[in-house]
């Protein structure tokens, strides 16, 4: 394993000038822990480490606590502070920032915890006050191997890859690209628009999902700062902060997108129907040349080759004999495209719980029952059926129908999670049944859940309109009839446990009101990025409260759905506070970076390329020439697993080096060493 | 609990290695939540416990240590994405040298903790010290002529 190169007796010596404050934080240490005790030990006997001051204060962080400090690092010549007070997640930077005003590298202070670590956490006096002196000699033996370090400066690039056009997507890229900056918006389907454009009604205004959506995209789409890449896929991501290069695959429409004019004739005359399982759900139709819907951004059609029959058989060509501008192209192929960017947002979304998964429910077995996707397209005028709420038969319109609340969600055989949208999106479509056909519509829930502006108010008036409300979770859908009345139609099995017995409810139309899963290829995404899931897929934020929006790796933000289960309005926002973030980063022209980080020395550096695997963000690089390795500063991340790795002891880690943390285990253990020697003599 | 005059019970020393992001943050839950532990582990805080070089495990035994903890990101967790599985691997080969060496390998334990988990880091800390407490102070065979018999089944198969 590695080995310290530079010898210990270079440092060892009083040659730092050391200054120890130990905090009182008015009784929160002083309370447990004998401060004035701490201190004064420190003065008298970590004198040979190089402390030559060592007081203690009520409140080191106030300003005159600071100014302390400041003082003493003036007056007495020091080179390096040491406070033992709170968690230095806490109180780091006031003290870095207070050595940087009297003109000491702030790198140069070390805080020690003995608040979090020793007064909070324990009872005994002296024992406390025995720990906070070994923790204490532990930061003093280390700050002597402190080095002055200044942050790292790189610079940003003014572009911004947006991954996803659904709405959040769409939000990010138009704030962006209106404050004057260039956008790459990616998106795998043939047009923008994501799952909003599927959807009929939003909810609980009842404004029509299309109107409010197809003008942004439209904007999204005209915006001269805006690259829009659809049917497109991001293959590879290189670099780092302020620098990213991604590649992205631009799939072959099969149409050049210059010479069409999105006139339709194509998909008019393609002789080959689909079922549509994306944009329709699957309970439409497409051409194999298509737009997903009229308004689709881009205009151009893409020809689905795995449906078309000339790509299959080899005849054909109806749509290119017929089409007036000589825009098909049947040998186009896949362009990959190489971008610099600057910012990423990753805003890929959510996909539909499969509703197969509960055979109990009898989705795809029974034909009446629906899911909630399916739905939003019967009751969308622009859909297979105009709009007509109707069975699958295509013609019979429900007399009765339940929508069950919570599928796939909140239930420990498929997803823990609650996915936030389904008692709206399930009153919603109450709604639209009650004003389409009249039915008595039943809601099936284990809670109701409308907890955002407006949204309880829909519920109360969902009462009122006499919406037949079920508490209890439905055990089981069948065509299984016991009894006359419930011949031909679905029986729902369930518990009301409101009333505290089963019930039976015969209907002629099951809505199943899916929750949100990440996307199936979530996890692959995540890896092409370099960002971590939480166990069930979704990418996880910085914070979950004060950051929700970043990612841990630097220059990747989340907007929409991929971060969890959200609704419209908080997607938009989200996607609004990403680009936000991104904007302040790109006005300030570069970004300062944490120095801590890994360096190899290269005349140690034997060129084994053990750490060249080790490195999950590809911050190692190896020369072949020089066959040396060598650690790309601005895209390491500073863990440190590289430095405990090599076995030449050629990487060396800043602020974490292995003098730093040999020496600190050296002071924490000095009270114990001396009280054993003690014992023994 | 460590004030019994009469009987004064050993007092083990033990240094704990925290992942900056999660076990560090665990200890400052628990210290915010004033959850209750024994006062005989000193943390030392790293990046990540991918920065454990086993050396940094030698070297607090060698230094007076009587046990050695070294604790990081649940498995999945990792906040530099799977750093803390080389730890992971790691562990039972610092484990076996351990052994090698004439020391038992259960003063050497491994503790997954999220910066929520505080309780179960306190908790943890709290057992494991029990634990040291009843295998004794680390009596370590300065030449390390003396291997235990027990690790014999570990042996690397010829």
């Amino acid at each position: 394993m590695s080995e310290d190169k530079k010898p210990h007796t270079e440092n060892t010596g009083a040659s730092e000038r050391i200054g120890v404050y130990v905090c009182h934080c008015g009784t929160n240490i002083a309370g447990i822990v004998n401060v004035g005790d701490v201190s004064s030990w420190a003065g008298n006997n970590l004198k040979d480490q190089g402390v030559v001051v060592s007081r203690d204060y009520k409140f080191m962080c106030s300003s005159l606590g600071q100014e302390l400090i400041q003082k003493d690092i003036k007056e007495q010549g020091l080179t390096r502070v040491v406070v033992a007070a709170c968690s230095p997640h806490l109180h780091e930077a006031t003290f870095r920032t207070a050595c940087k005003g009297a003109d000491l590298n702030p790198y140069l202070c070390e805080l020690v915890s003995i608040r979090e670590q020793v007064s909070w956490v324990h009872t005994d006096k002296a024992a406390a006050t025995e720990k906070a002196k070994a923790i204490l000699s532990g930061g003093v033996a280390r700050v002597v191997h402190h080095e002055p370090l200044e942050p790292l400066h790189v610079p940003i690039h003014p572009a911004t890859l947006v991954v996803g056009g659904g709405i959040a997507g769409i939000q990010a890229a138009l704030e962006i690209a209106d404050a004057g900056f260039p956008v790459y918006l990616v998106e795998r389907e043939p047009t923008i628009g994501g799952h909003m454009a599927q959807f009929d009604k939003t909810f609980p205004t009842l404004d029509c999902s299309a109107c409010i959506l197809t003008p942004k995209m439209v904007q999204a789409g005209n915006h001269p700062n805006i690259t829009l890449l659809t049917y497109s896929e991001v293959e590879k991501v290189d670099g780092f902060v302020g620098n990213f290069v991604a590649t992205i695959r631009k799939r072959a429409r099969s149409v050049n997108e210059k010479d069409c004019t999105g006139c339709g004739v194509c998909w008019e005359k393609c002789p080959k129907k689909v079922v549509d399982d994306v944009f329709e759900a699957g309970v439409g139709y497409r051409k194999a040349v298509y737009v997903p819907f009229p308004q689709a951004v881009p205009k151009y059609p893409v020809i689905d080759r795995v449906n078309c029959t000339y790509y299959q058989k080899g005849t054909c060509k109806a749509c290119e004999k017929f089409c007036p501008t000589n825009a098909i192209n049947f040998a186009q192929e896949d362009e990959i495209l190489n971008v610099q960017i600057g910012n990423i947002i990753l805003a890929t979304g959510w996909q539909l719980f499969d509703a197969r998964r509960i055979p109990n429910y009898g989705y795809g077995r029974l034909a009446n029952v629906f899911t909630s996707m399916e739905f939003e397209r019967l009751s969308n005028a622009a859909g297979p059926t105009g709009g007509a709420i109707v069975l699958r038969d295509g013609k019979t319109t429900p007399k009765s129908v339940a929508i069950v609340h919570c599928v796939g969600s909140r239930d420990k055989n498929y997803n823990n999670y609650c996915s936030a949208i389904c008692c709206m999106q399930s009153l919603k479509f109450a709604h639209l049944v009650h004003e389409k056909t009249g039915a008595d519509v039943y809601n099936f829930y284990i809670d109701i859940r409308t907890p955002a502006k407006d949204y309880d108010e829909f519920y109360q008036r969902l009462i009122e309109e006499g919406t037949l409300f079920v508490r209890g979770k439905v055990a089981e859908i069948t065509d299984a009839a016991r009894n006359p009345g419930e011949e031909g139609k679905l029986i729902v099995q369930v518990e009301d446990t409101l009333l505290g017995k089963q019930r039976r409810i015969p209907v002629d139309m099951v809505i199943l009101s899916s929750g949100m899963e990440p996307r199936f290829d979530s996890k692959e995404t995540a890896k092409i990025f370099g960002i971590s899931c939480s166990a069930s897929g979704w990418y996880l934020e910085r914070h979950p409260k004060l950051d929700p929006v970043a990612t841990m790796t630097d220059g990747i933000y989340l907007a929409g759905c991929v971060q969890g289960p959200k609704d419209i309005p908080a997607s938009v926002a989200q996607g609004a506070a990403a680009a936000a973030r991104i904007l302040g980063k790109i006005q300030q022209k570069e970004i300062a970076l944490e120095p801590v980080r890994a360096t190899v020395h290269e005349e140690q550096c034997s060129g084994c390329r053990i750490c060249n695997t080790m490195c999950p963000f590809n911050a190692i690089l190896f020369h072949e020439d020089r066959m040396v390795s060598e650690v790309n500063p601005a895209l390491c991340q500073g863990c440190g697993t590289c430095v405990a790795a090599c076995p030449a002891g050629a990487i060396s880690g800043t602020g974490f080096s292995n003098e730093q943390i040999l020496s600190q285990i050296d002071g924490l253990l000095l009270l114990t060493v001396k009280n054993k020697e003690a014992a023994a003599a | 609990m460590t004030d019994t005059p009469e009987t004064k019970p050993f007092e083990p020393t033990i240094i704990g290695f925290t992942c900056n992001w999660c076990s560090y943050r665990a200890a400052d839950m628990a210290g915010i939540s004033r959850m209750k532990y024994a006062p005989n582990v000193r943390l030392l805080r790293l990046m990540c416990s991918g920065r454990l070089d086993p050396m940094f495990v030698f070297k607090a035994f060698a230094g007076g240590a009587d046990a050695v903890l070294v604790s990081g990101c649940h498995p999945g967790d990792c906040h530099y994405i799977n750093q803390n599985y080389k730890t992971l691997r790691r562990f039972p080969l610092m484990q076996r040298v351990l052994a090698q060496m004439g020391i038992e390998p259960a003063r050497l334990k491994l503790l997954w903790a999220s910066a929520s988990e505080g309780q179960i880091f306190a908790n943890e800390v709290n057992r494991f010290i029990e634990e040291v407490r009843a295998l004794g102070p680390l009596n370590w065979n300065q030449t390390g002529s003396e291997v235990p018999a027990e690790p014999a089944h570990e042996e690397v198969p010829a």
